[in-house]
């Protein structure tokens, strides 16, 4: 997720035929039919002229907006139609939105730009070409009307879709110029509005894709319905790295609705048949021979060793480094170290892996085009994966998406369900086949949150000043796993996520007299994603629970002693100071039901914005832990839809606590030991704090939402139960730990 | 053939009597706005309501409902999506995937049956279903406003209608 890039793009552009216009511009004239969103089985919709490549004007007067950044439930296609629909300057009740395909995008020089839905990008990548888009089409469309009224363009005023000017009395709409519009040649300049001016953007605009969601209307990958359509079920190998020997496939074949057995690459079973549950009884009755592969004897405990390894190894790479760090600690007054370890988790969306392919074949015989319906995070990449996995030029493949039923980071950069899904429709030219993992398929078979250990020490001087930190991470690197082209000499510039020097992206918030952050690379053999939040959810537990132990090591206050360590970070201290406020830190919390409630406090920098939370917990004499309130603070600079930044905040604490408090896979024999709900455990409603969020919009940037604020989730709630328990929590999930009184 | 009495209906199905009610609801009856979380009755994704009581129907064989019980999916929750939660689910923009809330909205409405003006406590007894999104708290708002409570649930959203021409 962080990067513009995902591995099967790279594919893609290996191949060449990507050399495009820069995203934005706008190509007119040309008509290409799309794809109505939600209705992809129905097939094209035939649509009047595009203003540009961002809108369409019906005549009707209802206003499409293009959108290709994905909807996984952030929000971000109703943020980007406000923006788009800002500069428009339409009426905000015709406007609707549309996906256009990769297959479209590639076709037109990729005229919309990245596809790619992750790093909380959605909107901060696309902010400056989509509102050009909108403002240049309203530009054209004013430019239209006051050519046929022989008026100046600059006398014109627009307001919700209508065209005035004063001085002729003339008026029209954006509908009756629509036609006119689409045959001029786009502005030169495109200025775009203060946003302090903004009337759609910025406001808490109800989403567009709710009603669909209440009803059982909305069509996810898992829905949907195609002539002829068959169903398919997998099962890969349960150890990474294995393949199957032979598979006795007698009893499956006799089952209903079964139609055929297909081997899918190396390491998987397919079984396809008219239903996914008779699909799923079939490979259930499968009789498959693994070759389980060089790794099935991988266990735990040997991973946990191998990471512990690495935090006392010579070798490693150097993530910020100010000073001299191992003078500071050989020359301090007094030492303080800690160990810490974050464990594998699966993304674990609600709806499962899944796609459908459908190979047709040429007059010969042979392959002729491919085309996947798919939930993705990534048109580009799936239609990447699609082509390779057809053995077919892209041009000759398409992919149509649908929102996704949770992406979270494993629908972005690997496509490894479309390519079997290909894979199976490859045995079965001219049928769509949908293929749906089950949910055991899915916990075992992730792209997981890579396992992490750190090992913190301070230096400290007499006065209990901090003179130098040394954070050691040992553990996988996201990037070795899925993009090794992007590791040079052993170091991967992603796991040093909220711990950078500068950069803009994710930044330390303090300032130490020596730093050394460094990496010990160690990749056991179980493949790591980008998982929401990414390496910063780590990051955050290591560097913010360790300055809260240095905190009550030296007697102070943990906001207090942050303060003085960030006074050369003032938007950090804002986001901060902003949470503590609210929450009334340094004033006693009010018991609740006759339990003591105690404080923490976290703060980070990530996917471009500041965040903060305190967190309200108590702990019974039992050791039973409450979460009761959150307060979070963020500055994403702009904020385009403050109702939805308070969904996404309210949700990371969902993601974020149902980590710290449940969330681990283990392995055991090579294998991913979690298969389902029960024994991977995430929070419901009973455990879910009431969270206030305050948003610090302080302008002058475009900062991330979906993610950044899961990764103070667990520290402020840690810190809060030390300051309850005076137990230090320094190994996750907290489940695992008691918390009876220290 | 055998029968199943879905939304008012009685419709064919020809699954084997091992096949949970889930996947006769979705594939056989094309009903696909009841969804597949998990298999194993946790997640609370597929939700339904069999005579008026919350059934996880991926962990229901079909075999074990008779022709003669009632069965209501989302689908078939009011007869214009404008069952007092669903209202309330657009007004707070409950959902963000929106993948869970089919179940989430079908567990509320037994819920309210039960217990027209449900407290806290009730609500988290009744509503286990998961949502990775987060969007447990919103679920609690909009619950509390079909039940009678504030409109707007602090959240001060902005609806403008849509315009249908």
């Amino acid at each position: 997720m962080n990067g513009l890039q995902t591995s099967d793009e790279i594919t893609v552009t290996r191949r060449d035929f990507l050399a495009g216009a820069a995203a934005g511009s706008l190509v007119l004239g040309v008509h290409l039919p799309a794809l109505a969103q939600g209705a992809a089985a129905a097939g094209a919709a035939v649509l009047p002229p595009e203003i540009n490549a961002w809108v369409v004007v019906q005549p009707d007067e209802r206003v499409i907006v293009r959108v290709v950044r994905s909807e996984m439930g952030q929000g971000t296609l109703t943020g980007l139609a406000q923006l788009v629909a800002e500069e428009l300057e339409c009426d905000w009740s015709r406007v609707s939105t549309m996906y256009p395909t990769p297959g479209e995008s590639l076709e037109r020089k990729r005229v919309w730009g990245s596809f790619s839905t992750g790093g909380s990008q959605g909107i901060r990548q696309s902010q400056d070409y989509v509102r050009k888009g909108g403002a240049a089409a309203r530009m054209m469309l004013v430019q239209a009307a006051a050519d046929e009224w022989k008026v100046p363009a600059a006398e014109c005023r627009v307001d919700k879709g209508v065209i005035t000017h004063a001085g002729s009395r003339k008026r029209a709409t954006y509908g009756q110029m629509a036609r006119a519009a689409a045959r001029l040649n786009p502005p030169a300049e495109v200025p775009l509005k203060d946003p302090k001016t903004w009337k759609l953007a910025g406001q808490r605009l109800a989403r567009l894709d709710t009603v669909e969601k209440t009803n059982g209307s909305q069509v996810y990958g898992t829905d949907l319905k195609l002539p002829g359509l068959l169903n398919a079920a997998i099962r890969d190998c349960p150890v990474f790295g294995g393949k199957v020997r032979g598979v006795d496939s007698a009893a499956t074949l006799k089952m209903p609705g079964v139609k055929k057995v297909v081997r899918v690459g190396e390491s998987a079973v397919a079984v396809v048949a008219d239903t996914w549950w008779r699909a799923k009884k079939g490979v259930d009755a499968l009789n498959i021979d693994w070759d389980l592969g060089p790794h099935a004897g991988v266990q735990q405990a040997d991973i946990n060793a191998t990471l512990k390894a690495g935090l006392s190894a010579e070798q490693a790479a150097v993530g910020n480094s100010v000073g001299d760090v191992r003078a500071a600690l050989a020359g301090a007054a007094r030492r303080i170290e800690a160990e810490y370890a974050y464990p594998y988790q699966n993304h674990a969306t609600m709806e499962v892996m899944n796609a459908t392919a459908k190979i047709t074949m040429s007059a010969t015989g042979t392959p002729q085009r491919c085309e996947v319906w798919t939930p993705t995070q990534n048109g580009e990449g799936a239609l990447a994966a699609a082509a390779e996995a057809a053995g077919l030029p892209p041009a000759q493949c398409e992919v149509y998406k649908l929102h996704l039923g949770g992406g979270f980071g494993r629908r972005g950069a690997v496509h490894d369900w479309v390519r079997q899904a290909v894979a199976i429709a490859k045995e079965l030219p001219g049928t769509p086949v949908k293929l749906v993992w089950s949910r055991e398929e899915d916990m075992t078979h992730g792209r997981y949150h890579p396992i992490t250990r750190a090992r913190l020490t301070a230096g400290l001087d007499a006065q209990g000043d901090i003179t130098g930190l040394h954070l050691r991470i040992s553990g996988q690197s996201i990037l070795a796993g899925i993009f090794p082209q992007n590791v040079r000499d052993g170091r991967d510039p992603v796991v040093f996520q909220g711990l950078n020097a500068g950069g803009g992206e994710a930044m330390i918030g303090y300032t130490f007299p020596a730093l050394l952050v460094d990496h010990a690379m160690r990749n056991p053999h179980v493949p790591p994603g980008f998982w929401r939040g990414v390496n910063m959810n780590q990051n955050a537990v290591y560097l913010e629970c360790f300055i809260d132990e240095i905190a009550h090591a030296t007697g102070q206050d943990p906001l207090a002693l942050r303060r003085k360590l960030m006074a050369r970070h003032p938007k950090h201290l804002a986001v901060l100071e902003a949470a503590a406020t609210r929450a009334g830190w340094g004033q006693p919390a009010p018991d609740v039901g006759g339990q003591k409630v105690f404080r923490g406090l976290a703060q980070m920098h990530g996917f471009g914005s500041y965040v903060a939370a305190c967190a309200e917990v108590s702990v019974s004499a039992a050791g039973e832990l409450k979460i009761h309130r959150i307060v979070a603070a963020t500055d994403c600079g702009h904020a385009v839809n403050p109702q939805q930044i308070e969904a996404q905040v309210e949700g990371s604490f969902v993601y974020g606590l149902s980590a710290a408090l449940y969330g681990e896979c283990t392995v055991k024999d090579g294998r991913i030991e979690q298969r389902n709900f029960d024994t991977y455990p995430v929070m419901r409603m009973d455990t879910m704090p009431k969270v206030e969020t305050v948003i610090v919009a302080s302008g002058g940037f475009w900062g991330g939402v979906g993610e950044p604020t899961i990764a103070v989730a667990a520290p402020a709630v840690l810190n809060a139960i030390f300051a309850a328990t005076g137990r230090r929590i320094r190994e996750l999930p907290l489940g695992n730990q008691s918390l009876k009184r220290a | 053939m055998n029968r199943l009495n879905v939304n008012g209906k009685v419709l064919n199905h020809n699954a084997e009597p091992d096949t949970p009610l889930l996947w006769v609801l979705r594939e056989q009856l094309g009903l696909t706005g009841t969804k597949y979380g998990c298999g194993v009755a946790q997640c609370g994704s597929c939700t339904v309501h069999v005579d008026g009581a919350p059934v996880r129907s991926c962990a229901l064989p079909v075999s074990a409902v008779r022709e003669t019980q009632k069965i209501t999916t989302i689908e078939g929750l009011s007869p214009d999506g404008k069952h007092p939660l669903q209202q309330a689910w657009v007004a707070l923009d409950v959902p963000q995937c929106g993948y869970c809330q089919s179940g989430m909205i079908m567990a509320a409405a037994a819920l309210l049956k039960d217990k027209p003006r449900p407290t806290d406590a009730d609500i988290d007894a009744a509503i286990t279903n998961i949502c990775r999104c987060g969007t447990y708290n919103r679920v609690r708002a909009a619950i509390k406003q079909a039940a009678g409570g504030s409109k707007t649930a602090g959240l001060d959203i902005i609806h403008i209608q849509r315009s249908r021409s």
